[in-house]
């Protein structure tokens, strides 16, 4: 009896290896993977980087096979996901949120044939790249369209987690507000976390109970979008175009366009040509921008928000060119000068519009 | 007048190996389900052959995912061995995500302020991983007092109090524990390369997994060879009995809920050590949730824990795989992993009762119940 029932494993052990070896031996494509922190459809975050692998799908064609994964844990937990990965011979694997970056370095070091694209991070090795884009570019065009349709000058701002990409988000946000209308104030609520509707939704709805007449906000769901709308206040969306969750209530939005992006990379990775590397794209890439201004922006501001958006494509005009003073009121930038690179990849205060404390570290 | 009446009653007869076969019958219910779904969903049958493929392939194979099935086993097992004990006594700790979470806590406190200049770096595991093991104690002692003396329900208390360790953990790690070199993100230091744990030769696998092994009798020598786990069966089956016997209720679930979150502590203690090297978010995927799970399918049995536990982890691992080869959503491989347990569940509940239409007459309804517990 039990000789048999050995027997019968084995058999069915070598017959699952057969049809695992066949399986695989199959037309070699030029395999990419996305990990995700969230699912698509959260309209948000997760979403823009959907869009920007569909985007790559229908350029490369039959060229190329994707695939993506969904709701993947922050941190080393995600490890095994990157493992499997390079063990399946993916060449490029995109991993888009910021607590992936140690398991992909460590997976990077094992698996040299896989190049690695780490999104907002700082890490990097010889087959692993960051990128991110200055989405505070579009944030600041986003601003001045805020400072010009207020009217309670109580802007509400609806953040995530209080690291420096998203301090100098919103300090980009509020300093286009400043610049075109200095009483204008931005109220900053924070939900520590990147996509919670529920969180989201309650933290637009007291900053709108507290007399905030536009809801701007980083955070990765719609739901901000959406409360403005019920509310009957302008919204200003993140991530992507949220129009169809606010038809009445949404002004515009700063946006991502990963798939501009993408594509050169794949590029660059079929022909050889890719190096490692710690890129920073801003509007003059493509990689970021400003989603069509709704219908509600009167004409006159939209040719000003024209104006600066060229300034800064060419490199006229930098959101972060001084006088800027922080919430003390020291003066942080004088005039004339710009915050380096390196400034703004650690900036940790907030500028001196903004109502609302940054959770410090006791250190 | 003519009364048929439906009744479930346990079915007394039993036969060989039961338990195994209720297993494997339900299993393969559930595949078969499983794979109408998918052939509906897709439209071809090849995709269902797929499937079958990689979830079986996969997490079982050595140069594949068997290491990540393994380390997922490994806080699975632990907790519902903990989990096994208080159970038998029916106490429902559901707290033992937050225990995890406390024992997660402590241990890196440890690491990275109390000990940190440990040069042994076997006392420093040691200590640290008994560190971990009396903050989760800790965290379960709560509800086990409430309950001991002021009888609050501790389904509500041990929920609770998960929340506010998760809490915690973020005032932690967004504020006093946030790693200075850190750029202001989330998470605390990398810890000191000292108190890692040590992994089996070049596996992959931290020796967490022998930790987990000695549990297992420790576990089951407490549940079936002492008088404290012959005293907790009691209290289970019948509390008024135990009482009258002079059993101490108070005394047991104390001891029973300080084992469970002493369990869960050291998961989370062996997790930060031997996984993640650090603090941050999403360190635990629900371990705490998914043992609960795990230490009921095993029907309260140390050594069916720990294969229960791993082949949960290897549903895990699949489950991530079948997004990458098969590119499922996610919500289809939280279904299908639904299904499986629902099968589970369900045939045992078909398997050990059975409905019996009867002719009778209507008076007898009360004592119908107690008939064969």
């Amino acid at each position: 009896m039990l000789g048999l029932r050995k027997k019968n494993l084995f058999v069915i052990i070598i017959m699952l290896v057969l049809l695992f070896l066949f399986s695989t031996v199959q037309a070699r494509k030029f395999k990419v993977a996305f990990v995700y922190i969230g699912p698509v459809g959260d309209a948000g975050w997760t979403y823009a980087h959907d869009l920007g692998r569909k985007y790559i799908e229908k350029v490369f064609g039959d060229s190329i096979e994707t695939t993506y994964i969904e709701n993947v844990p922050d941190s080393m937990e995600s490890i095994s996901i990157f493992e499997s990965l390079a063990k399946r011979k993916y060449d490029i694997v995109f991993a888009t949120s910021f607590g992936f970056m140690d398991a992909v370095l460590e997976v990077a070091k094992k698996y040299p044939n896989t190049v690695f694209m780490h999104c907002s991070g700082y890490k990097t090795y010889k087959n692993m790249s960051a990128y991110f884009g200055r989405i505070y570019e579009p944030s600041f065009l986003a601003g001045i369209i805020a400072g010009f349709m207020t009217k309670t000058n109580k802007i509400g701002y609806v953040a995530p987690v209080s690291i420096p990409e998203v301090i100098r988000i919103t300090n980009a946000f509020a300093l286009g507000v400043k610049l075109v209308n200095p009483d204008a104030k931005v109220h900053v609520v924070w939900t520590n976390s990147w996509y919670d509707p529920a969180t989201e939704k309650e933290a637009a709805l007291s900053l709108i109970d507290s007399g905030a007449d536009i809801i701007a906000q980083q955070t990765d769901s719609a739901a901000p979008v959406q409360t403005a709308q019920e509310k009957g206040v302008y919204s200003i969306g993140y991530n992507s175009d949220m129009r169809k969750f606010g038809t009445d209530s949404f002004l515009t939005a700063p946006v991502w366009n990963w798939g501009v992006y993408y594509e050169t990379v794949i590029k660059d990775v079929m022909n050889g040509s890719w190096k490692s590397e710690n890129y920073w794209g801003g509007m003059k890439d493509g990689i970021v921008d400003l989603a069509p201004l709704s219908s509600k922006v009167p004409t006159n501001v939209k040719s000003i928000v024209e104006v600066f958006k060229q300034a800064i494509i060419k490199g006229d005009f930098h959101p972060f060119q001084g006088p800027i003073w922080d919430q003390n009121g020291n003066l942080k930038v004088k005039k004339g000068e710009i915050l380096s690179d390196q400034e703004l990849l650690s900036m940790d205060w907030f500028v001196d519009n903004i109502v609302g404390s940054i959770p410090k570290s006791s250190e | 007048m003519l009364h048929l009446k439906l009744k479930i009653e346990k079915r007394l007869e039993r036969f060989k190996c039961e338990n195994f076969l209720i297993s494997v019958v339900s299993l393969i219910i559930s595949l078969v389900i499983m794979g109408i779904f998918i052939w509906i969903n897709t439209g071809n049958f090849a995709d269902v052959v797929e499937t079958y493929k990689e979830l079986f392939t996969w997490p079982f194979f050595p140069e594949l995912g068997l290491v990540d099935t393994i380390l997922k086993m490994i806080p699975l097992a632990l907790i519902a061995l903990g989990l096994l004990v208080v159970f038998k006594m029916k106490v429902w700790n559901i707290g033992a995500e937050g225990q995890l979470y406390l024992g997660a806590m402590a241990t890196t406190w440890g690491a990275l302020f109390l000990f940190k200049n440990m040069s042994n770096s076997i006392s420093m595991i040691t200590l640290l991983l008994i560190f971990g093991a009396i903050a989760g104690a800790l965290w379960a002692l709560i509800p086990a007092i409430l309950k001991a003396f002021l009888k609050l329900d501790e389904i509500v208390t041990t929920l609770m109090l998960n929340y506010i360790a998760v809490y915690w953990l973020n005032y932690l790690i967004y504020g006093p524990w946030k790693d200075p070199k850190g750029f202001n993100f989330p998470l605390t230091a990398v810890f000191p390369k000292n108190s890692w744990l040590p992994e089996l030769g070049d596996t992959g696998i931290h020796i967490g997994i022998i930790i987990t092994f000695i549990l297992v009798f420790v576990t089951y020598f407490i549940m079936y060879k002492t008088h404290l786990g012959f005293e907790l069966k009691i209290i289970g089956d019948n509390p008024k009995a135990a009482r009258y016997s002079g059993i101490s209720i108070e005394k047991n679930l104390i001891i029973a809920m300080i084992f469970s979150g002493a369990l869960a502590g050291l998961a989370g203690s062996i997790q930060v050590l031997g996984v993640q090297h650090r603090l941050q978010h999403g360190f635990s995927t629900g371990y705490g949730y998914t043992a609960i799970i795990v230490a009921w399918l095993a029907r309260l049995n140390p050594f069916s824990a720990v294969i229960v536990a791993f082949l949960f982890g290897g549903l895990l691992v699949g489950g991530e795989q079948l997004q990458i080869v098969m590119r499922f959503p996610i919500s289809m491989i939280s279904a299908l992993q639904g299904l499986i347990l629902f099968s589970l569940l369900a045939s045992e509940a078909i398997f050990k009762y059975r409905i019996k239409i009867t002719k009778n007459d209507p008076i007898k309804i009360g004592g119908e119940f107690n008939g064969n517990t």
